[in-house]
């Protein structure tokens, strides 16, 4: 492929992130639908978009399936065909590659994807059980195992190997609170210190509250076109040129490293590949960071820096704002928040304003290259899209 | 394939519960699967023998749970890891008998088939737990 774009971006959409008291999460989804609509005036959505993959961890939450056709609806698209795509915190990540599928295979010229997911009303130890579910049920959740839990127990192991610190981690926290700081769609819009974050009470030791995502209500969409089509529609087409999804065992006592994430390796390396770029070509990146010591281990997976040597990155200050490779400038998971079914087309939509230099206070300057790491369960599911911004 | 004990979880947290720690291995390419499986990964082979193996292993993990779902919030905090037993197969569990503050990477541990029982409604299986050997 190398470069080839194998579907343009023409539109995309977010919802404030935070908590959303009485709205339903179909509700959620259609501020981010009208957010992108609006954004594309040529687009007629009833007449062009011929299909939506949404993404949606949990029906728990709201004792809601069927996603997909509550969303269509609340998007004033019904009629299409709908579909709703679940790989737990790559929910959305895995509804993009679905749309990637449906331009490319012919069947549907332009494709709405997204994701939502209302969470706020929920008490954190609901909202842990619920999340525990993209695990083992049988030898993990049973022996009392949480999400939390898995990564802290790859943060171990990546600590003892690599003398990796939980000062390193925290500095990913400080990193990602001040992003979110400049982006009036954060949950948290405040920066902490380190202090605080080491000060923070334990969740699943190492990892301490100030390392954890956010429970947040959120939706996300991006409108997805032919790329032939796209000029059609809008000026400034973001190209989405390489594209990799994988899957890894759901236990993560069956893998064979406890310290990276193979589905992540073999997701970028397909990505890397399609796109025919390299690591050090990528300008600006959004990155799983579920919980702090995530994003050090995704730098390590996507090529960023060597094994083992992710705590010397971002102690370098290369990944800041003003760095080298700004990562997670929208303040990621972290601080801009995780509604986990939004998660992974949100990333995107922060890629396409950088790209199309809409970031306002947190635009990197003249980004052309940018990524997205999005990982589902403790790493059974990663998908990496690389993206080239053609204005 | 033997038609007393299917190559499944279940049966695998039933031995457990009768104490023996037991795996499946393919009759066909040898692979051993811990869990079992009623279908071979490797080969799709569908025959299997029942393997016992040591429940002696080393902590290659751990973590310390302090935030709990509902069904774990009376035992919180408490100590799960993964375990590399002499086979070298893996299994995650509680780690009783051990203060935190004295988990170590590398510590030698047994498992232990009469584990503490949280109050889940199901599946009604014996949790086993790790404890130092």
């Amino acid at each position: 492929m190398n470069g080839k774009p194998l579907v343009s971006i023409i539109s995309a959409g977010l919802s404030k992130f935070g908590k959303h008291e009485g709205l339903y999460a179909r509700e959620l989804f259609s501020y981010a639908a009208k957010e992108a609509f609006d954004r594309c005036p040529k687009l007629e959505p009833k007449r062009d978009i011929k299909a939506m993959f949404i993404g949606h961890m949990g029906e728990a939450y709201e004792h809601q399936g069927h996603m997909g056709s509550a969303a269509a609806d609340w998007s004033g698209l019904l009629g299409i065909p709908a579909t709703r795509t679940e790989a737990a915190c790559a929910s959305s990540g895995a509804a993009l590659r679905s749309g990637i599928y449906a331009v490319l295979s012919g069947l549907a010229d332009i494709v709405i994807v997204g994701g939502v997911e209302k969470m706020t009303h929920r008490t954190t130890a609901e909202v842990t059980e619920y999340l525990a579910m993209a695990s083992d049920y049988p030898f993990e959740q049973f022996h009392g195992v949480t999400f939390p839990g898995l990564f802290a127990l790859m943060a171990t192991a990546h600590m003892n190997a690599y003398s990796t610190t939980q000062e390193n981690m925290a500095k990913v926290a400080v990193k990602n609170h001040h992003n979110a700081s400049l982006n009036p769609k954060a949950h948290m819009q405040k920066e902490v210190n380190l202090e605080a974050v080491m000060a923070s009470k334990p969740v699943a030791w190492p990892l301490k509250m100030y390392d954890c995502s956010l429970i947040t209500d959120g939706a996300s969409c991006i409108i997805l076109a032919k790329p032939e089509l796209a000029k059609k529609y809008t000026d400034q087409p973001v190209q989405i040129i390489g594209s990799g999804q994988a899957s890894d065992s759901i236990g993560l006592y069956e893998r064979q490293s406890l310290t990276s994430l193979q589905s992540a390796k073999t997701a970028a390396k397909t990505a890397y590949e399609m796109a025919g770029l390299k690591p050090d070509d990528i300008q600006v990146a959004e990155v799983h960071d579920c919980f702090t010591f995530v994003e050090l281990m995704s730098y390590e997976d996507l090529g960023f820096c060597p094994v083992g040597k992710s705590g010397k990155l971002i102690e370098s200050g290369e990944t800041q704002l003003e760095g080298r490779l700004p990562v997670n400038t929208s303040g990621g998971l972290k601080a801009k928040g995780h509604p986990v079914g939004a998660t992974g087309t949100a990333q995107t939509y922060e890629i396409y304003l950088q790209l199309t230099g809409q970031a306002d206070k947190r635009q990197v300057k003249d980004a052309k290259i940018g990524l997205t790491h999005n990982v589902g369960g403790s790493g059974a599911t990663a998908a990496v899209h690389i993206y080239r911004g053609d204005a | 394939m033997s038609t007393q004990t299917p190559f499944t979880i279940e049966q695998f947290y039933k031995f457990m519960s009768h104490g023996r720690l037991m795996a499946g291995k393919c009759a066909k390419c040898g692979k051993i699967h811990l869990p079992p499986r009623p279908i071979c990964d490797n080969c799709y082979s569908m025959e299997f023998t029942w393997t016992e193996i040591s429940g002696k292993g080393k902590l290659l993990t751990y973590t310390i749970i302090h935030v709990a779902p509902p069904q774990f919030q009376a035992l919180a905090p408490y100590a799960v890891g993964i375990v590399q037993l002499e086979s070298g197969l893996k299994l995650p569990g509680m780690i009783s008998n051990v203060p935190h503050e004295q988990l170590k990477i590398g510590m030698e541990l047994t498992i232990d088939f009469k584990a503490c029982a949280a109050g889940l409604t199901w599946p009604q299986w014996q949790r086993y737990c790790f404890r130092p050997a």
